[in-house]
């Protein structure tokens, strides 16, 4: 286990945490024409619209409660009450996810008492699912307001066996998969892609990449969520074979699933790599009763092959990193079995991750203290999201962007990390960041002084380089 | 901030909208609301002052999805670019700790960054416990030696507009008269009167102000600050001493604009950058202003000069947007400062958004488009989508928020707000502006995305 380093200076510079109720509103926009609304001042939504549209490149659906002056001294739970009841009138949603934010957890909402309330008042809306969140913008990070939303989905909406009836592999090629915000929706696709070549059926939660994708829908304007999980369908999901859990930060929300419903829980800290990915074929097979499929034993060995021909890029690489915890644990893995050493690791916030992450430390905390040990631990490669940019800059490092916002990246947010194929291409994106590199770093050419040679002689015998050859012609 | 205090700032008697009932700053209305905080508008009216530590206090969220988001340039130091923040911790707030954790990051930010100031923005949370931050920033000013200026701007107290007046008030309060200007040498001058102006509400967003200031140099007219693209905290101090100032294309800092004329009678216009007719405005509206006889005279002629080499030079861009039909939907001062760009161009402007324009920026639409123009007040995407259709427009030219509304429905783009990476100001920007626009118009995607699969009976 790692020691954890905290915070030991009063200002954040360059900060690198994402607010949880960002992270929250993330995990709502992975349900179907689901929309999430903070319950907080206007800004909280605009500055996490504004950063989740230039990551997605996508119109982001999230609305607020607007509270202003009156409503944070007076009390704002008719704000959360107008809200819900405007968002139901204008577009019917099948889900609207509230989640508090700094400003209303310090004034005290109750926002499940307000829920009930909302349903006494309308209950002509009765048809429309409430998810209702704790996410204080002073506590924990994008990770944890999105793990706490997946909760709260499961609290609020699956429910019990006993009431409904489930029963556990009842669906028997029905599997139900957590996915936490480490995946992005091309890791999702690829996910399910995945679990379907063993012929099962994936019920995934939240499924961003039906929704955040980035496709191109027939028809020109949707206020809602244009994919994702379906509600209905989470009453399924006590009839499933088994849960893969994929991240850490998802384990507390999956006991809770198997609490309610006894779907038996597998656990994947990670999927990145040989062995993590190697974990997950292997308990499909045994769970879909299926033999691996020839096509994946090919991509298994065509990692294989990559892994030998980058070990000499990557082995002994000094990396340095500032992520989720997740996202850390998973990397850290990856690297240290391709032989490169994580030499700097900052954490935005706490999570269960960090607990099995294979470093000495693990620092929480900003930008700058990333550069600051990416310079003292003598980094060769930095990793993380878009704000690193300006750490790259001051350092002089190169960057393999990930994590969220990727905001100077286009496609980011499909890039494919897990499974055989998607480790197969980092391993060659990273090589590579390190070929590009190496030319700095050649030997510095020695001149004898015992066969002294011209001084000018670059620029007047037929060398290689271009300028040489220009000046020789001109 | 005390609620008269806001309400003395929303009673803004230079600015149209006080007159009619429905004003400007209206409540808005919960699960239906779109738009920044009062926080958001005081950090884009004063994040541009480049070598000033900017310190946001609050928990993460105000500053750690807004830092390092803003187009605005900088000719020198990239101090602003850096996000600060007391990121606020639950036991912060619990145990009252916040006003102690601002001080020792402003001590931090100092002894780290040396700026030429500090400023400190108060956000919802410190707003609601109540801590004093102007207490502190006093106090830590006298301790550290730095200005340090409070801007008490929590995103309750209202709109992003209230927060762009927020911003201007800590101006006027704090910063500017603080300070005098440098005389210019006689080498500078070369025997012509040199005039001291300021510009406010300019960010100079992409750069675009350096495609008018050329044109100051040329014609004698020192600009000592603008609040506050590329600017510097010592020039803003020296604000007072302008002999004309130029609101910028926003009514979001008319307060700033009014209060130094009253202070210290310092006369003032409203004008544009954009356009070739709005540019030459702007340029005669300073001769006028300041008087000056000669100025005036050689005013006339660096417009001639210009507006012949830019004709040129737009020629071959009107050849390809002459009869192209636009709709503009932006805030108001741009909803008509855009329009005589538009038609400089040789563009029909179909239709404009009138949302936040007052009935002075209605007129002057009506002066450019006619008496029948189009105005939309409906902004909401189904709206603009539905007069996109209805008038066959060829390219929808609105803020970056509204970019994938119309890329969702197929329709060519142009963002005019603040996060966009082009320059369009000035003589010069007209050009890029041009390009920008055939660009997106002109494209073979809008075909290959609105034509059907082979294997699809059309839609």
């Amino acid at each position: 286990m790692a020691d954890l380093i905290k915070r030991n200076k009063a200002l954040s510079v360059m900060p690198l945490k994402v607010s949880a109720p960002l992270g929250g509103a993330l995990a709502i926009l992975g349900l179907h024409r689901a929309i999430p609304m903070l319950h907080g001042s206007q800004g909280c939504t605009a500055f996490a619209k504004v950063m989740s549209v230039r990551h997605f490149r996508e119109p982001i659906p999230l609305q607020t409660t607007a509270m202003d002056q009156v409503g944070t001294v007076m009390g704002a739970d008719d704000y959360i009450i107008e809200g819900l009841k405007t968002i139901c009138e204008k577009n019917r949603p099948d889900c609207i996810g509230l989640l508090t934010t700094g400003l209303s957890e310090t004034q005290g909402t109750d926002i499940l008492r307000s829920v009930k309330d909302f349903r006494l008042q309308y209950p002509e809306y009765e048809s429309v699912a409430v998810v209702a969140v704790n996410t204080p913008d002073f506590n924990g990070g994008l990770e944890s307001g999105f793990a706490a939303t997946i909760t709260a989905v499961i609290d609020q909406l699956v429910p019990n066996r006993n009431e409904s009836g489930t029963e556990p592999g009842r669906r028997r090629r029905q599997l139900n998969v957590l996915v936490s915000s480490a995946l992005t929706p091309g890791d999702i696709e690829a996910l399910r892609e995945l679990i379907e070549s063993f012929e099962l059926r994936p019920l995934i939660l939240p499924d961003l990449a039906d929704s955040l994708d980035g496709h191109l829908p027939e028809n020109d304007f949707n206020p809602l969520t244009i994919g994702g999980t379906s509600v209905s369908e989470l009453a399924l999901m006590g009839d499933s074979v088994a849960t893969l859990v994929i991240g850490p930060s998802l384990y507390t929300a999956a006991q809770r699933l198997y609490d309610k419903t006894g779907v038996p829980n597998y656990y994947f800290d990670s999927l990145l790599g040989l062995a993590a990915t190697d974990a997950l074929v292997n308990t499909l097979s045994n769970l879909a009763e299926r033999p691996v499929p020839v096509r994946l034993e090919r991509q298994r060995s065509q990692l294989q092959d990559a892994m030998l021909d980058c070990h000499f890029m990557l082995g002994q690489q000094r990396v340095a990193i500032a992520a989720e915890p997740d996202e850390i644990l998973a990397m850290s893995r990856f690297l240290q079995a391709q032989g490169a050493e994580v030499v700097a690791a900052v954490s935005s916030s706490r999570g269960p991750a960090l607990e099995s992450v294979p470093l000495k430390t693990v620092k929480i905390g900003d930008l700058e203290d990333l550069q600051q040990l990416a310079e003292s631990s003598g980094a060769q490669l930095l990793m993380g999201n878009s704000h690193l940019s300006s750490v790259a800059q001051l350092t002089g490092l190169p960057l393999q962007r990930m994590g969220f916002p990727q905001y100077d990246l286009l496609g980011g947010y499909q890039r494919v990390w897990i499974g055989y194929r998607g480790a197969r291409q980092l391993l060659f994106d990273l090589a590579n960041l390190v070929l590009g590199e190496h030319a700095h770093h050649e030997v510095k050419p020695y001149r004898s002084r015992l066969s002294p040679r011209p001084l000018d002689e670059a620029a007047t015998a037929g060398d290689c380089h271009g300028h040489a050859t220009a000046t020789a012609r001109a | 901030m005390q609620p008269k205090d806001i309400a003395a700032l929303l009673d803004e008697p230079a600015c149209a909208h006080n007159h009619k009932e429905k004003s400007g700053c209206a409540k808005p209305k919960p699960g239906a609301t779109a738009g920044g905080c009062a926080f958001d508008g005081a950090q884009i009216a004063l994040l541009p002052i480049a070598d000033v530590a900017h310190i946001v206090h609050g928990p993460i969220a105000c500053a750690g999805s807004s830092w390092d988001n803003r187009g605005t340039r900088s000719s020198g130091p990239s101090l602003y670019k850096i996000g600060m923040t007391t990121d606020l911790t639950e036991q912060d707030i619990i145990m009252g700790r916040g006003e102690k954790r601002l001080l020792h990051s402003i001590k931090q930010a100092v002894d780290s960054y040396s700026p030429a100031a500090v400023f400190v923005y108060n956000t919802c949370v410190p707003a609601l416990i109540g801590d004093d931050v102007d207490a502190v920033c006093k106090a830590a000013g006298e301790k550290f030696g730095v200005p340090v200026v409070p801007v008490d701007c929590a995103g309750f107290y209202g709109t992003k507009n209230l927060g762009n007046r927020i911003a201007g008030e800590a101006m006027v309060k704090y910063v500017i008269g603080t300070r005098e200007p440098e005389p210019v040498g006689d080498e500078l001058a070369a025997g012509r009167t040199i005039h001291d102006i300021c510009l406010i509400g300019e960010y100079n967003i992409a750069g675009e102000l350096w495609h008018v200031t050329p044109l100051f140099d040329e014609l004698g007219l020192r600009v000592l600050a603008s609040l506050s693209g590329d600017s510097r905290f010592h020039e803003i101090q020296t604000m007072h001493r302008s002999r004309a100032n130029m609101m910028v294309c926003s009514k979001a800092m008319i307060n700033v604009a009014r209060k130094l004329q009253e202070k210290y009678q310092t006369p003032w216009f409203e004008g544009s950058f954009y356009g070739v007719r709005d540019t030459s405005h702007a340029l005669r509206e300073f001769a006028r202003l300041l008087g000056d006889e000669v100025l005036a005279r050689r005013t006339e002629l660096v417009i001639a000069r210009e507006e012949a080499r830019i004709d040129a030079l737009l020629e071959p861009w009107r050849e390809r947007l002459r009869g192209k039909r636009a709709l503009l939907y932006t805030g108001g001062v741009k909803s008509w400062s855009v329009i005589s760009a538009l038609q400089d161009l040789g563009m029909d402007v179909v239709a404009t958004g009138t949302k936040k324009s007052t009935e002075e920026d209605k007129a002057r639409i009506r002066e450019l488009m006619g008496e029948e123009a189009r105005m939309i007040e409906d902004g909401s995407p189904r709206a603009l989508l539905d007069t996109v259709r209805d008038y066959q427009v060829d390219v929808l030219i609105a803020g970056g928020r509204n970019m994938y509304t119309a890329l969702k429905a197929r329709v060519p783009f142009l963002d005019i707000n603040q996060e966009r990476e082009y320059a369009y100001a000035g003589y010069e920007g007209m050009q890029e502006l041009a390009r920008q626009l055939t660009r997106t118009i002109e494209s073979p995607v809008w075909d290959a995305v609105r034509t059907p699969a082979p294997w699809q009976g059309g839609r």
